[in-house]
């Protein structure tokens, strides 16, 4: 099992989950995050203040799939999360030890 | 304002009327001017659209303007600080302003705006208007003016949000009501009314019993000195007092709601219509063209100030066409009823420029943590309209001109130069005056309630740390 961990523009999130969704993951847990990479922030200007906002927004995909899935949902997300120009954000892919669902105690796969 | 006037119009026109016989005859009931119902009813209307203006449009101006852990801590700022000042208001600040007493403090007589109302004879007593034989409610009168005092002590607090004291507010605000707002307003408004000026001597005596400023013959048609100037020095100082906020220049202190300060904005030009064109006191040609200055003055300022954040900063921002409209407002105060509209073309589109530069290359120079800008919009604004109003009262500059003699009601102008001077020694006069009290009232109140929050009070935000309450729950 790997856990997929993908920051992308916000505006991609309902291309992505449907990419996602066709690629055969069962599901997966969104957040509103914000951060920098190699896209800059901008300078924001109130009167005579000027603050740069170094943190831009963007959201943060979850999912947990089996390892026989792991490509294709990379794929999936790179696909409909790019636009070409810096900012699209990256993919993270973990080890992932265990899962359990809690209503049946299912463990593993199934859990998924 | 005339005590004798009002007592001769109270018995005379409404204990006649229902008692003919009893303290004059009906000839003197048929001569005695009455309160006009269209004026009444103007500024009656007036009145509550200069509330609107404190409550809610400054406190949502300014609390948009801050951050949202303070956004309750400036709305409730104002609205306890307006309801304030209308209680002192009511107690002593009246009649302190607004009867006879020495050329900078009035006197006793109306303590509890006692006298304004006989319920005995169910009589109601009169104040003057600018129109002889044309008396107002003094109640009226005394309503008005209430929320033009309470909405400039209100207008300080820009200066010192995020950081102080509620009670050290509450405590500040009573002091330098007491001592400034009051002498200021009766040097500047207190007079007789028109119809002590019936001879030579009556003038001279009528003159005399005026408040200082308005012996010099200086034109404030709705408190740019009063109002503006006033207050726009007093938040300076506390700002220098107070100091700097936490973080200020490190930490982000953008503002949270844009949103709200828009609607702040927009509310205060809408109340703007009943401060300006109100001060006329009479629904008339005055107050049209105050009304109408007030209005023309404000676009062109909104314009003005986009134009210039525009080409100085590259982009024309939502918060920058808000602060001009407000820039507007300030500078077209005191030239309301007092310039034509040329007056109101030239200080709309001049104030967004100097006020600009206030907000951010004088902001710089001064060094204090003057948060919301009441020095750069409100002090700079009202200098820049009290000066102009002497200039633009030029009838040759389409202005209506001034009374020179209230005996003969002749209209006249004294010349550029000298209606300038005159302006300008008011300017200054307000400015040193109001800078002292604050200075003193702060201190006064630094050593007593204190001024400040503790540190941790100021990072955790005073909405939770001073009022037990969020503004936003997400």
């Amino acid at each position: 099992m790997k856990l997929i961990s993908a920051v992308i523009k916000p505006f991609k999130l309902e291309d992505v989950r449907q990419a996602l969704a066709e690629a055969g993951v069962q599901g997966m847990t969104v957040t509103e995050v914000k951060g920098f990479g190699r896209q800059k922030g901008h300078t924001e200007l109130y009167r005579g203040a000027e603050y740069s906002v170094d943190f831009v927004p963007k959201t943060k995909i979850e999912a947990a799939v089996p390892d026989s899935l792991v490509e294709q949902a990379v794929e999936a997300i790179i696909g409909a999360a790019g636009t070409g120009s810096i900012g699209d954000g990256k993919v993270f892919v973990f080890d992932l030890d265990h899962a359990v669902r809690i209503r049946t105690g299912e463990t593993g796969d199934a859990a998924l | 304002m005339k005590t004798f006037g009002r007592i001769l119009g109270v018995v005379g026109a409404l204990a006649i009327a229902l008692l003919p016989t009893l303290v004059f005859g009906d000839d003197a009931a048929a001569a005695a001017p009455t309160p006009n119902k269209g004026d009444t009813a103007w500024m009656l209307t007036s009145t509550a659209l200069v509330l609107l203006m404190s409550v809610p449009a400054l406190g949502l101006f300014y609390g948009g303007l801050v951050r949202s852990k303070n956004m309750l801590s400036v709305l409730m700022q104002v609205f306890v600080g307006f309801s304030l000042v209308t209680v002192l208001w009511c107690v002593y600040g009246y009649s302190l302003t607004f009867t006879s007493g020495t050329p900078f403090f009035g006197g006793f007589s109306r303590l509890f705006l006692n006298g304004t109302f006989d319920p005995v004879k169910g009589a109601f007593s009169y104040a003057a208007t600018f129109s002889k034989a044309t008396p107002m409610y003094e109640l009226v009168y005394v309503a008005f003016q209430a929320t033009f005092a309470a909405i400039t002590c209100c207008l300080i607090l820009g200066s010192i949000v995020e950081r102080i004291k509620f009670s050290g507010v509450l405590l500040f605000i009573v002091l330098w009501f007491t001592f400034s707002y009051i002498p200021v307003a009766h040097m500047v408004w207190f007079w007789d009314g028109p119809d002590a000026y019936t001879t030579a001597a009556a003038a001279d005596m009528a003159n005399a019993d005026a408040g200082l400023i308005w012996q010099w013959g200086a034109l404030d048609f709705a408190g740019g000195t009063v109002v503006h100037i006033n207050a726009g020095v007093a938040g300076l100082v506390g700002a220098f007092v107070l100091g700097k906020r936490l973080g200020y220049g490190k930490e982000s202190m953008s503002p949270h709601s844009l949103t709200m300060t828009m609607i702040g904005a927009s509310l205060l030009w809408f109340g703007w219509f009943g401060f300006n064109a109100g001060s006329a006191l009479e629904a008339n040609g005055s107050a049209a063209l105050a009304f109408m200055n007030t209005y023309l003055a404000t676009a062109c300022a909104v314009i003005s100030w986009m134009l210039v954040e525009w080409i100085v900063k590259g982009k024309p921002s939502m918060l920058g066409a808000a602060s001009g409209a407000v820039a507007g407002l300030v500078a077209i105060t005191p030239a309301a009823g007092n310039v034509g509209i040329p007056g109101a073309f030239v200080i709309g589109l001049g104030v967004s420029i100097l006020c600009f530069w206030g907000c951010t290359g004088l902001k710089k120079m001064i060094g204090a943590d003057d948060s919301l800008d009441v020095f750069g919009v409100h002090a700079l604004g009202g200098i820049f309209g009290a000066l102009a109003t002497g200039i633009f009262n030029d009838p040759s500059l389409g202005g209506p001109g001034l009374v020179t003699d209230w005996v003969m009601g002749t209209v006249g102008y004294p010349g550029r130069m000298a209606q300038f001077v005159i302006q300008a020694k008011a300017v200054g006069l307000v400015f040193v005056w109001t800078a002292v009290v604050a200075f003193i009232s702060f201190q006064v109140v630094k050593f007593t309630v204190g001024l400040r929050v503790s540190e941790e009070e100021e990072r955790e935000g005073l909405d939770i740390t001073a009022h037990g309450e969020r503004a936003y729950t997400a």
